[in-house]
C-alpha cells in the first residue's frame, strides 16, 4: 500500500482509541448542572438575606468565581475539570480558572510582563469574540426596532 | 575512523565506550515501574528553585555532576558537551550547563536529543577531535506545558493519544575505552512528515519517522529484527508504537516482542493518568542512562537499538496550519566491542 497522508490518517484513525465520550457528557452534564444549582442556591440564600433578586443573581455569580478561583489557586480545579471536561469549562467558573490559571502560570515572568500580558491568553478570545457577538447582535436589534 | 556504511548510517571502527550513566527524575517517575533507576529523585517539582525553567536546569546540572561523579572525573576532564531540550533557545542545557566550564555543543532534536547527542559525540570521539564527551538532556512536565499547551492549573481534558512529558534528565559520559557498553552504529533521521496536524497525537506524527530510520539501518546494514535482543523507541507511547509496528510490517519486517517504548515503561498506565505513555527529551534519556545501559553493562542485554523518536513541533507554525514534521535518530548499542550481528 502506498503511504500517503490520506492512507496514513486512516490508520491513525485505528490506531487511536477515542475519547470516552458517554462518560464525558454524562460527567459534564452532572458536573456542569451541579455548578448552576449551587449558583441557584446562592441566589435563594442572598435573597433570603433580603438581597433583591438582580443583586442577588449577581452576587451569585461573583462567589463562584471566587471559588473557582480558590480551587485553582489550591491545586484542584484542574482535577475537577480532569473529569467535569466542559462542565467546569462551560459555566462562569471556567471562565475564572483560565484567568487565575493563567495569572498564576506567568507571575514568574514579572507582573507586568507576565502576569498581567498573559492572563488573557486564553479567556482573551472568549472576551474578543464575546464583545463582538454582542455588538453585532445589538445592530441588528436595533435595525429590527427600525422596521 | 567513523566511517559511512549505506547512504544514512554511520559506523564505528573504533566503537566509543559509555564510560558513566546517570539519571535524576520527579515524583511520578519515582512512583512508576522504573522508579529505582534513579540516581536521584526529587519530589518537590521547583528543585529547590524559583521557577521550573530553573528546576530543569538543575535537574541538567545534577545529572552531569552525577555522571562525572560515578566515573569519578571532575568536569575539566570533559572535552566537550553536547546538550539539549525542548525549550526555546535550549535554555535548561545553557543553563544547566552554565558554570561547568565544558565547551558546550547545543543540540534540538526535541524528543530525538538524546540519540542526537550520543550520535554527534561519537562521530567527535572517533575523529579524535575529543578524548571524553557528556550527553544530557532533559525535559520538565511543567516546562513544556508551559511553552506547548496550557497554564499548569487549566482546567482542561486530553485525549487518549495525549502523552505526559516527563520530569527527567539523562547523562551519560563517552570516552574511547573497554567498558561496556559501546556505541557501535549511528543512524541519523531523515525529517518525516505524514500531515498529522493534531499536537495531541505525537505519536502517530513520529512513528513515521521511527519506521523510516530503522529501515534505512536495516537496509544500510543488511540486518534484520532478529539480529537484536531489542528495539527501543523513545517516547512514541502506545499509539505511535503500534503503527511504527503496522508500518514495518508491510515492508516486512516484524517487530513484535522485540519492540518496546520509554514512554511505555517509564509510567504504569493502569495507575499513573499518562494517557498514551511518557514523553519528552528526560523520558529516553532517563531509561537510556538509568536502565538500559546498566543492563548492556550486566551483559542482560547484549545488542540493541536506541532510537529516540522527536516531533520538531513548533506551536507558531502548527497554529499557522503546517503539520508535524518528525525524526528518528537510532544508536545501536551493544555489550561487545566487536563481534555480533554487524561485522565488519
Amino acid at each position: 500500500m502506498e503511504l500517503t497522508p490520506q492512507t496514513y490518517s486512516q490508520l491513525v484513525k485505528e490506531a487511536s482509541p477515542p475519547s470516552p465520550h458517554a462518560k464525558n457528557i454524562s460527567m459534564a452534564f452532572f458536573i456542569g448542572g451541579g455548578i448552576c444549582v449551587l449558583g441557584q442556591a446562592f441566589i435563594y440564600l442572598y435573597m433570603g438575606l433580603g438581597v433583591p433578586k438582580e443583586t442577588a443573581s449577581g452576587m451569585a455569580s461573583i462567589t463562584l468565581v471566587l471559588l473557582a478561583v480558590i480551587l485553582t489557586g489550591l491545586n484542584t480545579y484542574d482535577r475537577i475539570a480532569k473529569v467535569a471536561g466542559a462542565g467546569t469549562l462551560v459555566p462562569i467558573t471556567g471562565f475564572a480558572n483560565s484567568m487565575s490559571a493563567a495569572a498564576l502560570d506567568f507571575k514568574s515572568e514579572g507582573f507586568i510582563l507576565g502576569l498581567g500580558a498573559k492572563m488573557f491568553i486564553i479567556a482573551g478570545p472568549v472576551i474578543v469574540y464575546g464583545i463582538s457577538a454582542s455588538i453585532l447582535y445589538g445592530f441588528v436589534y436595533w435595525l429590527l426596532g427600525q422596521l | 575512523m567513523a566511517t559511512r556504511k549505506g547512504r544514512y548510517t554511520i559506523w564505528m571502527e573504533d566503537p566509543p565506550s559509555i564510560i558513566s550513566s546517570a539519571c535524576v527524575g520527579g515524583k511520578m517517575e519515582q512512583e512508576g515501574p522504573l522508579g529505582n533507576i534513579f540516581d536521584l529523585i526529587e519530589r518537590d517539582s521547583y528543585f529547590g528553585q524559583e521557577s521550573w525553567e530553573k528546576a530543569e536546569s538543575k535537574m541538567q546540572s545534577l545529572a552531569v555532576h552525577k555522571a562525572l561523579e560515578k566515573a569519578g572525573l571532575e568536569g575539566d576532564a570533559v572535552d566537550c558537551a553536547f546538550a539539549g531540550d525542548l525549550l526555546n533557545q535550549c535554555i535548561s542545557s545553557t543553563y544547566g550547563l552554565r558554570g561547568m566550564g565544558i565547551p558546550l555543543v547545543g543540540l534540538f532534536g526535541a524528543c530525538s536529543t538524546m540519540a542526537e547527542s550520543l550520535a554527534v559525540a561519537s562521530v567527535f570521539l572517533e575523529a579524535g577531535a575529543i578524548s571524553r564527551g557528556v550527553c544530557c538532556t532533559s525535559s520538565h512536565f511543567c516546562t513544556a506545558e508551559r511553552q506547548f499547551r496550557y497554564p499548569l492549573e487549566y482546567g482542561g481534558q486530553r485525549p487518549p493519544t495525549a502523552q505526559w512529558t516527563a520530569t527527567a534528565s539523562g547523562a551519560a559520559l563517552l570516552a574511547k575505552g573497554e567498558q561496556s557498553p559501546f556505541v557501535r552504529a549511528v543512524t541519523i533521521g531523515t525529517i518525516e512528515d505524514l500531515g498529522v496536524t493534531d499536537a495531541n497525537n505525537m505519536g502517530a506524527a513520529m512513528a513515521p519517522a521511527a519506521a523510516m530510520t530503522l529501515e534505512h539501518f536495516f537496509n544500510d546494514t543488511q540486518t534484520k529484527p532478529e539480529d537484536f535482543d531489542l528495539m527501543v523507541t523513545g517516547d512514541l507511547g502506545r499509539v505511535g508504537s503500534t503503527l511504527l509496528r503496522q508500518l514495518l510490517l508491510e515492508r516486512g519486517y516484524n517487530l513484535e516482542h522485540r519492540q518496546t517504548d520509554c514512554g511505555m515503561m517509564l509510567y504504569n498506565p493502569q495507575e499513573q493518568d499518562v494517557h498514551s505513555g511518557g514523553s519528552g527529551c528526560g523520558c529516553a534519556a532517563s531509561v537510556l542512562c538509568g536502565h538500559l545501559i546498566p543492563l548492556l553493562r550486566a551483559q542482560k542485554l547484549r545488542h540493541i537499538l536506541f532510537m529516540a523518536t522527536g516531533a520538531l513541533m513548533s506551536p507558531t507554525v502548527v497554529q499557522q496550519g503546517e503539520s508535524i514534521a518528525s525524526i528518528a535518530h537510532l544508536i545501536y548499542l551493544s555489550s561487545e566491542k566487536s563481534g555480533g550481528p554487524l561485522s565488519c
